[in-house]
């Protein structure tokens, strides 16, 4: 099935090689920002040019590849990667969550949990966690070195002074193993809690950057808060209108040209499995019919 | 309680084709405690001179300053500040403050640095004012815009706010009128009282005559001047 | 106000040794000398001033004193030990508790995109102050302390005239209550009268927190109000040193005679 103008998974053997390097030390020193030397890839930065160069290195001929965007199967970026992968590298793709061997993911942790053997790859589109407070480089270096990051708070502390909580609701900077602060990539702060202590390996490549970082499994991973403000993993406070999921993340569709509004689960995958097995929401076509 | 020996001062004015001015040689001068010694001579013949070199502000060439045995000509720059806070008191001829802080503070900060509470400083602040006639409604406000006559009384409240056992006081009656000068030279009879050994310019004669126990004439230490 | 500082001070005990002691520092620049066989003791409570023209080394020494220069040659020895030899994140660490260094320009001591009380809150974090509400308190107390009203808490500094930027300056430094600040000309690019509302500021805080401080400034009139003490400085070496008043009215030196020649009465 494989595309024979291309190596297998697109990039060359001994690019691939320094890669999977980036991702062992990535390993090795959970949440360390590890440099790597990114290639040009047949798509535009933003689209996960990192995460795809993070999946072409980890993936074998037996791999089963799910690439979700927004915890959707179905969206250009998802659709895209994932033909992209199965043209070159002519591995078997699926939705299934349960099925995958490795899942590419754009902001999402998928609402099923994740077992050993699997690994996520996270797109990112900046790595540096202390980047907006810190514009110098080869300042936010040094502070992570020397575990410098009382800046990080002031963030978390702007946040609270200006709308009486911490606003970040993606994106949201974690402490790894009690020493490096992360960024967790644009999930929503939701997810976090989902980081710590997961089964799966958690890769996150970011291609513009040039950055690799990792999380081995049941890595210890804390959101940064105050004590008087604690993290708290928010969601929309609706129950899913298709599957009528109360746990899931949702997302908020406009409906109709009146402005009529639904939520609906951003884990395509999560929610098609549940109204399989009989659930059903509040606008449900079953029982609008 | 001050002890000079042999005590001279040159100026070394290298600008100025590195010309060499001595002003002083062969210095001697011992003052007990309460007791208080008039320094005298002309203008220019070094009164101010030795004042200043007994209180650390200029240096020596050579000879001793003995004050309350701390020799100021080998002292450390931080034992000469911890003379000044605790021993030696100086009363200038002209105020020299921050600008912007009250009087009150102005008054009270030698007690301040002493570590006194400041209930206690700021009421022996206050009651010096008082007793130097310096009205209430100026307490607040910084000296650096009273008048000359005020800014001096502010001068010697705060020079006599702490009990120093020595004092130098550099014509600490001029420009004030009789009232005032009347409180002034009963503060340099308290402290005499009390044991303070004080050197004093006093320009007014009556005033030298009262409070002086003795007069020493500065021309007697100065250089001859080469034909 | 004053009371309470009052009672800082009063609780201070003395120490039995100096806070810093400085052995033959030098630095060089290639083969040209930044400073040159620098030795001095600080105390506590003592204020050193460093003057000298622009050029004569005193902001390369005020560097490696901080540690943001590394030497070439000599020791910096802090409450017993050797900054110089010191690993990075324990200098750091230093930097972030004990020692607070004030710039020149408000801008490169401050955080202009973060507000007067995250700037003023950023060193308790970093020593690991988690309670939002006590952060903001500390960074209320300090903006009064600094009289800038705690009103302001939430403006950034760019909204804030040079003055205010340098105390907001002076109170993110001071939070943490550090015994070592340095100061490079921390009066430099203000009005006079800006200037003297300053200066008294920091006296009083010299004086209440019973700092140890190291200014480095080019102005005597400055030197002569904050410093106890002075070093003139030309071509990076110590050329003369003593009590204050006594280097500005009896300078011995041919350089520092020319100096407070120079100047306008101070």
């Amino acid at each position: 099935m494989s595309d024979h103008a291309y190596n297998f998974a697109y990039l060359d053997e001994q690019t691939k090689r320094m890669i999977r390097r980036a991702i062992l030390k990535g390993i090795a020193v959970p949440g360390y920002q590890v440099p790597f030397a990114s290639r040009e890839m047949p798509m535009p930065y933003g689209w996960g040019t990192g995460g795809v160069q993070v999946t072409a290195a980890c993936l074998t001929p037996e791999d089963v590849l799910k690439v979700i965007d927004q915890g959707a199967d179905d969206t250009t970026n998802a659709v895209s990667i994932r033909a992209f992968f199965a043209r070159t590298a002519g591995v078997a793709t699926t939705e299934a969550t349960d099925q995958a061997s490795v899942i590419q993911t754009r902001h999402r942790i998928p609402e099923a949990a994740l077992t050993e053997g699997q690994i996520l790859v996270y797109q990112v589109p900046i790595p540096e966690p202390l980047r907006f407070l810190e514009p110098r480089e080869s300042e936010t270096r040094r502070m992570h070195a020397l575990e410098d990051y009382g800046l990080m708070h002031v963030k978390l502390y702007e946040d609270i002074a200006r709308h009486g909580e911490i606003a970040t609701s993606y994106a949201y900077p974690v402490k790894v193993e009690g020493r490096y602060v992360m960024d967790p990539s644009p999930i929503p702060k939701f997810d976090n809690p989902k980081l710590g202590g997961m089964a799966a390996i958690q890769l996150f490549g970011a291609g513009r950057e040039q950055r690799i970082y990792a999380l081995p499994p049941y890595c210890d991973v804390v959101s940064l808060d105050f004590e008087d403000h604690p993290f708290v993993a928010s969601k929309a406070d609706h129950a899913c209108d298709l599957c009528g999921s109360e746990v899931s993340y949702l997302d908020e569709v406009i409906a109709d040209d009146r402005g009529s509004r639904m939520f609906c689960c951003s884990d395509t995958d999560y929610c098609a499995g549940r109204r399989a097995a009989g659930h059903r929401g509040r606008l449900s076509p079953e029982e609008v019919a | 309680m001050i002890e000079i020996e042999n005590l001279s001062k040159r100026f070394t004015l290298h600008n100025q084709g590195a010309a060499v001015i001595e002003v002083m040689t062969g210095a001697q001068l011992r003052v007990a405690r309460g007791e208080c010694v008039a320094l005298t001579g002309q203008s220019g013949a070094g009164k101010s001179t030795l004042m200043r070199m007994i209180y650390g502000n200029y240096l020596a060439a050579g000879g001793s300053i003995r004050v309350g045995g701390l020799d100021v000509t080998r002292a450390t720059p931080r034992e000469v500040i911890a003379l000044r806070r605790e021993t030696l008191g100086y009363v200038s001829q002209f105020l020299r403050v921050v600008p912007r802080v009250p009087t009150r503070a102005v008054v009270a900060e030698p007690l301040l640095a002493l570590g006194h509470a400041p209930g206690a400083a700021f009421a022996r602040a206050e009651a010096l004012l008082a007793q130097l006639n310096i009205p209430e409604r100026l307490w607040g406000l910084s000296p650096t815009t009273f008048s000359g006559g005020e800014q001096q009384r502010v001068n010697i409240a705060r020079g006599f706010a702490h009990g120093y056992p020595a004092l130098l006081l550099d014509e600490p009656t001029a420009s004030l009128d009789a009232l005032n000068r009347e409180v002034v030279l009963s503060l340099i009879e308290e402290a005499k009282a009390r044991g303070a050994a004080i050197i004093g310019i006093f320009h007014d004669e009556a005033a030298r005559a009262r409070v002086a126990d003795r007069e020493i004439d500065v021309t007697g230490f100065t250089p001859r001047k080469a034909a | 106000m004053m009371e309470r500082a009052l009672s800082i001070l009063s609780k201070e005990k003395p120490q039995d040794g100096p806070l810093l002691q400085v052995e033959g520092l030098t630095k060089f620049y290639g083969a040209r000398i930044g400073c040159a066989d620098v030795s001095f003791d600080l105390w506590p409570g003592e204020v050193l001033g460093i003057v000298g023209e622009s050029g004569s080394g005193k902001s390369t020494l005020l560097s490696c004193l901080a540690g943001h220069l590394s030497p070439d040659r000599g020791r910096v020895i802090y409450a017993g030990r050797d900054t110089v030899s010191m690993a990075e994140p324990e200098r750091r660490m230093l930097g972030r508790t004990d020692w607070a260094f004030v710039h020149q320009n408000p801008r490169d001591g401050l955080r202009m995109g973060v507000s007067a009380g995250g700037n003023v809150g950023e060193r308790l974090m970093a020593v690991g102050a988690r309670n939002y509400g006590a952060i903001r308190e500390a960074a209320s107390d300090w903006l009064g302390r600094v009289e800038i009203s705690p009103g302001r808490i939430d403006d950034r500094p760019r909204q804030f005239s040079g003055g205010m930027q340098q105390r907001l300056q002076i109170a993110r430094n001071l939070v943490t209550g550090p015994k070592l600040v340095f100061m490079d000309e921390p009066t430099g690019g203000l009005d006079v009268s800006v200037q003297a509302r300053l200066l008294d500021l920091l006296r009083g805080l010299v004086r209440d927190m019973g700092l140890a401080v190291i200014i480095v400034t080019h102005d005597l009139a400055v030197a002569r109000l904050l410093a106890h003490r002075l070093m003139v400085m030309k071509d990076g070496r110590v050329i003369e040193a003593g009590l204050t008043d006594q280097v500005l009215d009896d300078p011995q030196a041919a350089y520092t005679q020319l100096l407070v020649s120079s100047v306008l009465q101070v």
